[in-house]
């Protein structure tokens, strides 16, 4: 079954992947800020980090330039994206790599269980990519009898767990060492009964679980950070290790990338590989960073193939006010800095793309109608944008969300809905002081319904706003009647009114 | 219609009527010294002396040890290198070019102070996991980042061998120290496999705390080659 599309172009596939959640934000956000833990662990992460990058940020003295630069490249790749995508397919097929093509999640799903097939594998290491988890492949290869082999540390912890990622950068962020022991003594076969807690530990239990499988790895699979069109390289930066024995050490080599990550010149990537690891880590460089391009005899797999994927993108290229959300490297600064994500954390946005940047991309993949939620999701603090290595202005594109879902819904609804009814009521009420003036007023009574301040529940239509949150009550005084009250009647810095009024017969209030 | 014509065509559709006639340019970013300079820094400005200090600080800053020599104490400090760490047995790419040494032929084994050196023949991936560590060369490094890059070039080997093995001893010479990011773009080649690595592995997936020493070489080991130095 197809969702329904934008401009004609078809989102992602319903059915598939990990797009859409069970649940709508609000419902999903109150279950986990019911938990403390969570909000610790979460509190503590998001802390730590904000302070490392806000540190290695810093350094640079052209720091605004890079981020200039970055924002320019990436929109000039998406401007003629599909010259780039011949260009790069020409250049990995000239190094002996296979490029292949995936409108949607299904058929990059179906092409790698081929492709492992084909290599005579029943098992797969997978360097830690989002791209995979977002089309469900792990799923699909289990369907298909393959064993797929989570390496990156966090993702570990959360396959064993059985559990689900819950942040671009460390899918398990929402666990604390106690938790991640306690998953490592269940689940790791043969793992020392005496394993503390200390990461260190944790970590050395990893390396012990995975060093077996890869040295005896056939397939590896992996995603992409960036694919050079000029050269037909790709790259993949992690910290760990197990990345580049995923890429080196098996025969086959798949790479699953979004068509969304191409880059159009070499000398482009050093641009990202100074925004990247001090955005993501908070470090001034990753501890590693692969390279390559096609087959290299004698050095690391002698097959390649690379993985193209639509899955919804070409219908966010379709909308010129959202475009810049697909300008993302995946860094996960604005999740740390956002005060909704700190809180919440990441499976209430139900998406492998959480956070500020998630609730942008994850309805733009899908169709705004399948995460109609997730627009909402957000204070509009703008904290996000001031962090975003690529200046995404995530708070006006979560605005335009909100705007194409009240759209979209009165496109395919007789009775306008609640917020289409109130935006309308506002904006007559708004058009003239007097009518403002009036409504303020009356307003004031709201404060029947309020306690300290808040009130929990307005009465329909308005329920719709207070199911979600609490509204201020309003004050004893307005802001009109306390400038009468200080400055008498004189219309001092209230000339703009006068223009505005002038001719409706309305205009008199302030004389 | 094939995946790759839908692909393509969707992604004209959804540029239609919005993009500028002119096709792309052949490089966005516009060469470091070309006419058209990008803004952001593309080369640095320390003299030599202060560039391998800054290198030195930062390889040490993300737990590399840090060694510096000079070209006729080399193989000395390599020496002291694998007797402290207590090395036995060190896999080396051909090409290594150590003064000093005759290094053994590929598949073959030589010796230093009683270190067995295994020069790499094609050794398979659980006889890499049976060595102490492993010496190489690099293509370049960044010393703002503390980042050395190594492009399976002469004296490098495949990318295997700095990466099985726990211990890594990687030889840098002053000449090929750059201060930026963009600067070492410039002099790598693309068509090569390249590992960039700062720092030993590590991960910050537990609780965001930094642990070094995952599955990558847990011990990352610098000799600096100075020529002013000795």
């Amino acid at each position: 079954m197809s969702a329904p599309t934008f401009l004609g172009l078809p989102t992602a596939p319903r059915g598939v992947g990990h797009l859409r959640g069970d649940e709508p934000f609000p419902v999903a956000a109150r279950r986990a800020l019911a938990d403390t833990q969570l909000r610790r662990n979460l509190g503590r992460a998001t802390r730590t980090i904000r302070a490392k990058r806000a540190a290695v940020v810093g350094e640079l003295p052209d720091w605004e330039e890079l981020r200039d630069a970055g924002q320019a490249i990436k929109a000039g790749a998406l401007a003629h994206l599909d010259r780039y995508l011949e260009q790069l397919e020409e250049q990995v097929t000239a190094r002996g790599g296979v490029v292949h093509w995936a409108r949607d999640a299904n058929d990059a799903n179906r092409i790698v269980v081929g492709l492992v097939r084909a290599a005579g594998a029943t098992e797969a290491v997978k360097v830690k990519s989002i791209v995979t988890d977002e089309i469900g492949l792990n799923d699909a290869l289990a369907a298909a009898g393959i064993t797929a082999h989570e390496t990156d540390l966090a993702e570990l912890i959360v396959q064993l767990g059985h559990d689900r990622p819950s942040h671009i950068l460390v899918p398990a962020i929402h666990r604390n060492r106690a938790e991640i022991r306690d998953i490592f003594l269940r689940e790791m076969v043969g793992v020392d009964p005496g394993l503390t807690d200390s990461p260190a530990a944790l970590a050395e239990a990893a390396r012990l679980h995975l060093r077996r499988q890869f040295l005896s790895a056939r397939v590896g699979i992996s995603g992409a950070n960036f694919a050079i069109a000029e050269t037909g390289t790709l790259c993949v930066v992690e910290s760990e290790g197990n990345g580049r024995m995923c890429l080196t050490l098996p025969d086959t080599l798949i790479t699953v990338m979004g068509i969304e990550k191409v880059l159009p010149s070499w000398a482009d990537l050093g641009v990202f590989m100074q925004l990247l690891p001090r955005s993501s880590t908070g470090e001034r460089m990753n501890p590693y960073t692969s390279m390559w391009t096609g087959v290299t005899p004698g050095d690391g797999p002698q097959q390649f193939h690379l993985v193209l994927l639509d899955n919804g993108r070409t219908a966010a290229l379709a909308d010129p006010a959202g475009r810049p959300a697909l300008h993302c490297i995946r860094c996960s600064a604005c999740l740390n800095v956002c005060p909704v994500y700190e809180r919440v954390g990441g499976h209430a946005y139900g998406s492998v793309y959480p956070g500020p940047i998630g609730a942008v991309l994850s309805p733009m993949l899908t169709g705004v109608e399948d995460n109609a939620s997730l627009p909402y999701a957000s204070s509009l603090c703008g904290a996000c944008y001031d962090a975003c290595p690529v200046k995404i202005d995530i708070p006006s594109l979560l605005v335009h969300l909100r705007a194409r879902h009240v759209d979209e819904v009165a496109e395919t609804r007789r009775v306008p809905s609640p917020e289409a009814v109130t935006m309308a009521a506002a904006a007559w009420v708004m058009a003239s002081p007097a009518r403002y003036e009036a409504a303020q007023r009356g307003g004031r009574a709201g404060r029947l319904l309020g306690r300290g301040g808040r009130i929990r529940r307005l009465p329909p239509p308005l329920s719709a706003w207070t199911s979600a949150r609490d509204a201020p009550a309003p004050p004893a005084q307005t802001f009109r009647q306390w400038w009468r009250t200080e400055h008498g009647d004189t219309g001092h810095g209230d000339t703009g009114h006068r223009d505005t009024g002038h001719g409706s017969g309305e205009g008199g209030e302030t004389r | 219609m094939t995946a790759r014509d839908e692909v393509l065509g969707r992604i004209r559709t959804a540029l239609a009527g919005d993009r500028p006639e002119a096709g792309p340019p052949a490089a966005s970013a516009a060469p470091p010294d070309g006419p058209a300079a990008p803004a952001y820094r593309t080369r640095g400005e320390l003299d030599p002396p202060a560039l391998l200090d800054l290198l030195a600080g930062r390889l040490a800053d993300y737990r590399s040890h840090v060694r510096r020599t000079g070209p006729g104490q080399l193989l000395d400090t390599v020496r002291a290198a694998l007797a402290e760490r207590g090395a036995r047995r060190m896999v080396l790419p051909p090409g290594l070019d150590l003064p000093g040494l005759a290094q053994a032929a590929p598949g073959q084994a030589g010796a230093l102070d009683g270190v067995e050196l295994i020069t790499d023949g094609g050794l398979s991936a659980q006889e890499l996991d049976q060595m102490d560590g492993v010496i190489t060369r690099a293509a370049v490094a960044v010393a703002e980042t503390g980042t050395i890059v190594l492009d399976a070039g002469p004296g490098q080997g495949r990318r295997a061998l700095s990466l099985i093995p726990d211990y890594h001893l990687c030889l840098i010479e002053a000449a090929q120290v750059v201060a930026l990011v963009p600067e070492a773009m410039a002099r790598l080649r693309p068509d090569r496999p390249l590992t960039w690595i700062s720092g030993p592995s590590a991960t910050s997936d537990i609780e965001l705390d930094r642990v070094e020493g995952v599955h990558g070489p847990r011990t990352l080991e610098v000799i600096l080659i100075d020529t002013g130095t000795g």
